[in-house]
């Protein structure tokens, strides 16, 4: 498999090519605010509304989105700091868009102290205005760190089929690191995505709850011979990962696999904010989701096909909870039957199996016999 | 036991006599208001400048009453009192300043300040009392006649007046009466003050002009603020309903009618013959050809039973005249800096057969207190804080109202918590006009409150005239007053609370478009001075928004 020659896919840094557009984007809002004001007209800002009743989910789209409805900031009492804090947010990032510096959004809280009255007092307060930000100007397809606004979490580990190319700020010379030339360590994926070029000439990306399951697969150089990019999730995905294994899918066309805990857990949040996003972030799933991965496993049936019963433990009462609020109002697992019909067997089971319950056949059960056997069937992986 | 000396009926006898009424008042002078030294000054005030009103008023005359207290000695004050009114009949003079309970207005049933003919002779005999001097009289009836000037005591034992060195003057007035008495005394300013007392007539009077010249030589002067002399009280005779068992036998045992028909018929309002022949019905042995004085010995009790019993109409109310609302804020306005003027003049109504009528006045909010206006583009403005009077007859902010009571007119400057009017304040709920008020207690807001009973008989509660007894049917006159001035006091209070409110908005809207100005700035890259202009663009939209609502 490993010898099968391949051209190598390729995709162009993402930044480069909309380097006027966040700026330009900014500039335009801002723009209509100046427009209405010198027209001696009171401004209004209109953001779409971020409120979990106006998130919409279809399968046809394929990942959680925000619905028609809007909120309209305007110079009353009540809003008038918030109005004001707006703009002054939307300056800096213009800022920092334009000179290519960046802050998170810790840092932009306290950017914010020297703003007289109009400072933040909470950072929960700035995050709010900055996520309007980023759901009013994610119309315009820009997102946050466009914007300058980067997370604090960084990304995944990534190992595998994979060239990233990107150019060293100082020197401006390309620098490339091939992910498959890491001895046992692994490349981080950075807060920022955008400006990477990425090369594979893998068959497919397999993203993996837990750092120790990574570890194992690349330690045994899984990847090489399944010519695959393995991807650490490290829980619930951060916007670097989910935005890194996004560009995977769709700019390199790769087929993204997910091999997680086989719990609520795994499934509704993990899983489902890979694919799909969640409700809070609506405003940029559009970005950040990869409506493609597929669930290759743990899945309620594998515990019966590969015998782990008793390698099992019950399902506790937060795990209940989970799913069955998974089944009742998520409209991701709502539209899908075959995951109604898997939640509910675990339920039914009663129990929940991690990944390394595998061990239970051999600590390399996982790569001899199950990946392969899964991989091999891939119309079992649930949507 | 040590033996006692019994005294027999005869020994007793050669020891009681008659008491004179001056006597009488040289031991009981507190009732009449003359307890202390500085309270004499201010009594002796209030009784002359009472009657020189009454008397200018009687005559039709606008009056100018001018008040000086000057200093003789440590503890002895001299107080003239002078009047434009219509001067008194040289013979007079005597009787009405030398005796006491000489008068024109204890026998009749009209409006007037004083009460008793009490007030002003006693302040002479005060004055007699303490220094030994004679009052001063000077008066002249017109400009035909000659000005009079004498001196006149009372002799204490006989209450009969002595007047000495009766002479005549030149006297550059027409016609008027001065009055002059040095009494022992003392001088204070403040609330209980004689400025107080003059200040709070001025209120009440709008008519009148008053000066007042105080020991230290400064001149007050109280302009006339209204030149409409009030209307002439007309008399009435007393209304059966109000009359008590004592003073009905009085008027039987007196009276020059022959039969019992005619006397109802004549010596009380509001009897007919229909009206006195049901009350004769109602009592035996009674027939309208009666003959009154044997009526008064014998069946005077059931004859007052039958009166009570007996349906009749209320008394006329035209012999009480009010202030009136517009002279209430007139007055009001006068003496008092405050932002919302309010008055009520309620009609007449009746207690114990007495008319009456209450008045209401409000003066609210000390101008000088960070008060927020409206400017004709719409703007609020805060109104420069005037010139304030060193006596401030408004209350502070935090401290309960103040109040200024009045009774026909005439300030009551003691016992508050003893007067109906007092009590009607703090029986009214001032939370629900927007006031904050403790449980039983007077209301706290920064106002005074102007109160008057106008009665032909106003009920006080001593013969010093400084509170007004809780009849029924003043209290309940007192309460609708106040609640109909509350209504008004409550729609200034939310509409200026409202205005307070704007003006926190518009304040903390404008200080983020500087803001709003330099975020554009920085995104756009906009000169400070077309950054200015935004900030001036949004508060010109802002004003016409506000404009709009």
């Amino acid at each position: 498999m490993a010898s099968k020659k391949k051209t190598p896919k390729k995709s162009r840094p993402r930044s480069r090519a909309a380097t006027a557009t966040p700026v330009r984007v900014l500039e335009n809002a801002a723009r209509s605010v100046l427009d209405t004001v010198e027209r001696g007209e009171l401004p209004v800002m209109e953001f779409p509304s971020r409120s979990l009743s106006n998130v919409r989910y279809s399968p046809q789209v394929g990942f959680f989105q925000l619905g028609p409805r809007t909120k309209r900031r305007a110079l009353r009492a009540n809003s008038a700091k918030t109005f004001a804090q707006t703009l002054r947010l939307m300056a800096l990032s213009k800022e920092m868009a334009a000179t290519g510096d960046f802050a998170t959004k810790r840092e932009a809280y306290y950017v914010s102290k020297n703003w007289g009255e109009c400072r933040f007092t909470e950072q929960t307060e700035s995050d709010a205005v900055m996520d309007d930000v980023e759901a009013l100007v994610s119309r315009d397809g820009v997102f946050r760190e466009q914007l300058g606004f980067v997370p604090e979490e960084h990304g995944g580990s990534v190992v595998g089929n994979l060239v990233v190319r990107e150019q060293d700020p100082e020197t401006g010379r390309t620098l490339s690191v091939d992910c498959g030339a890491l001895g046992s360590g692994a490349y981080t994926v950075p807060r920022n995505v955008e400006a990477l070029t990425l090369e594979s000439n893998a068959d497919f990306v397999l993203a993996i709850e837990t750092g120790g399951m990574f570890q194992r697969l690349h330690s045994h150089r899984f990847w090489r011979k399944h010519r695959c990019i393995l991807v650490e999730l490290a829980g619930v995905p951060s916007r670097a990962t989910r935005r890194f294994v996004r560009r995977l899918s769709e700019d390199l066309d790769l087929p993204v696999f997910c091999f997680v805990d086989c719990d609520p857990y795994g499934i509704a949040n993990i899983y489902r904010t890979l694919k799909v996003g969640s409700g809070s972030s609506a405003h940029v799933n559009r970005f950040f989701a990869v409506p493609k991965a597929s669930y290759l496993g743990v899945t309620p049936q594998d515990i019966i096909d590969f015998e782990l019963a008793d390698a099992t433990h019950p399902l506790q009462a937060v795990d209940i909870k989970r799913a069955e609020d998974a089944l009742k109002n998520d409209p991701f697992f709502r539209a899908h039957p075959r995951w109604r019909v898997a939640i509910e067997q675990m339920l039914s089971m009663g129990v929940r199996a991690e990944q390394q319950a595998l061990a239970k056949w051999g600590l390399n059960f996982v790569i001899d016999e199950y990946l392969p056997r899964k991989l091999a069937a891939r119309d079992t992986f649930l949507p | 036991m040590p033996n006692r000396v019994y005294r027999s009926a005869a020994q007793m006898a050669a020891r009681q006599r008659n008491i004179s009424v001056s006597e009488f008042f040289s031991k009981n002078r507190h009732l009449l208001g003359f307890d202390s030294p500085y309270k004499a000054v201010l009594t002796s005030v209030k009784e002359a400048v009472d009657n020189a009103l009454d008397a200018c008023e009687e005559a039709g005359i606008l009056p100018e009453v001018s008040v000086e207290i000057s200093k003789v000695r440590d503890d002895v004050y001299c107080v003239s009192v002078e009047d434009n009114g219509p001067g008194i009949a040289e013979e007079q003079v005597g009787r009405i300043f030398g005796k006491l309970l000489y008068g024109s207005k204890f026998h009749k049933l009209s409006q007037s300040r004083g009460q008793q003919g009490m007030g002003i002779a006693a302040a002479g005999m005060y004055g007699q009392l303490t220094t030994g001097k004679p009052m001063r009289i000077r008066t002249r009836t017109g400009r035909r006649q000659p000005a009079w000037e004498m001196l006149v005591s009372i002799d204490t034992a006989k209450n009969r007046p002595e007047v000495r060195k009766k002479r005549k003057v030149d006297w550059k007035k027409a016609h008027g009466t001065r009055v002059e008495i040095t009494m022992e005394g003392q001088h204070r300013s403040g609330a209980h003050s004689v400025e107080r007392y003059l200040r709070l007539t001025a209120v009440a009077n709008p008519h009148v002009s008053l000066r007042y010249v105080a020991p230290d030589g400064s001149v007050h002067d109280f302009a006339r603020s209204s030149p409409d002399v009030p209307e002439a009280p007309t008399e009435i005779k007393p209304h059966p309903h109000g009359v008590e068992l004592g003073r009905l036998i009085h008027l039987l045992k007196h009276t020059e009618h022959k039969h019992l028909g005619s006397f109802l018929r004549e010596e009380f309002s509001r009897v007919g013959s229909v009206t006195a022949k049901q009350i004769i019905a109602r009592v035996d042995g009674l027939s309208a050809r009666s003959y009154p004085k044997r009526v008064a010995k014998k069946q005077a009790a059931a004859l007052h039973r039958a009166i009570t019993r007996t349906k009749i109409s209320a008394p006329t109310t035209d012999c009480v005249v009010p202030i009136g609302q517009a002279q209430i804020i007139a007055g009001l306005e006068r003496e008092l800096a405050a932002d919302l003027y309010l008055a009520t003049s309620r009609p007449p109504a009746v207690y114990r057969g007495n008319p009456f009528v209450v008045e209401v006045g409000v003066a609210y909010g000390r101008p000088g207190d960070a008060q927020l206006e409206l400017d004709a583009d719409g703007r609020i403005q805060k109104r420069p804080a005037p010139e304030l009077d060193a006596e401030e007859l408004i209350a502070a902010p935090g401290d309960p109202v103040a109040l200024m009571r009045f009774a026909n007119r005439v300030p009551l400057m003691f016992q508050q918590s003893a007067c109906i009017m007092t009590k009607a304040v703090i029986d009214t709920n001032w939370k629900a006009y927007g006031v904050s008020q403790a449980k039983g207690a007077l209301p706290i807001a920064p106002m005074a409150l102007f109160i008057h009973v106008a009665s032909v008989w106003v009920p006080f509660t001593s013969e010093s005239k400084e509170a007004v007894a809780a009849y029924d049917e003043i209290h309940k006159e007192l309460l609708l007053a106040l609640r109909e001035c509350g209504r008004g006091l409550k729609r200034h209070i939310s509409k200026h609370k409202r205005l307070q409110q704007e003006h926190e908005r518009r304040t903390h809207i404008t200080t983020f478009l500087p803001h709003i100005a330099h975020a554009l700035g920085e995104m756009l890259e906009l000169e400070s001075v077309r950054q200015e202009r935004l900030i001036d663009s949004l508060d010109q939209a802002l004003l016409r928004r506000r404009r709009k609502r």
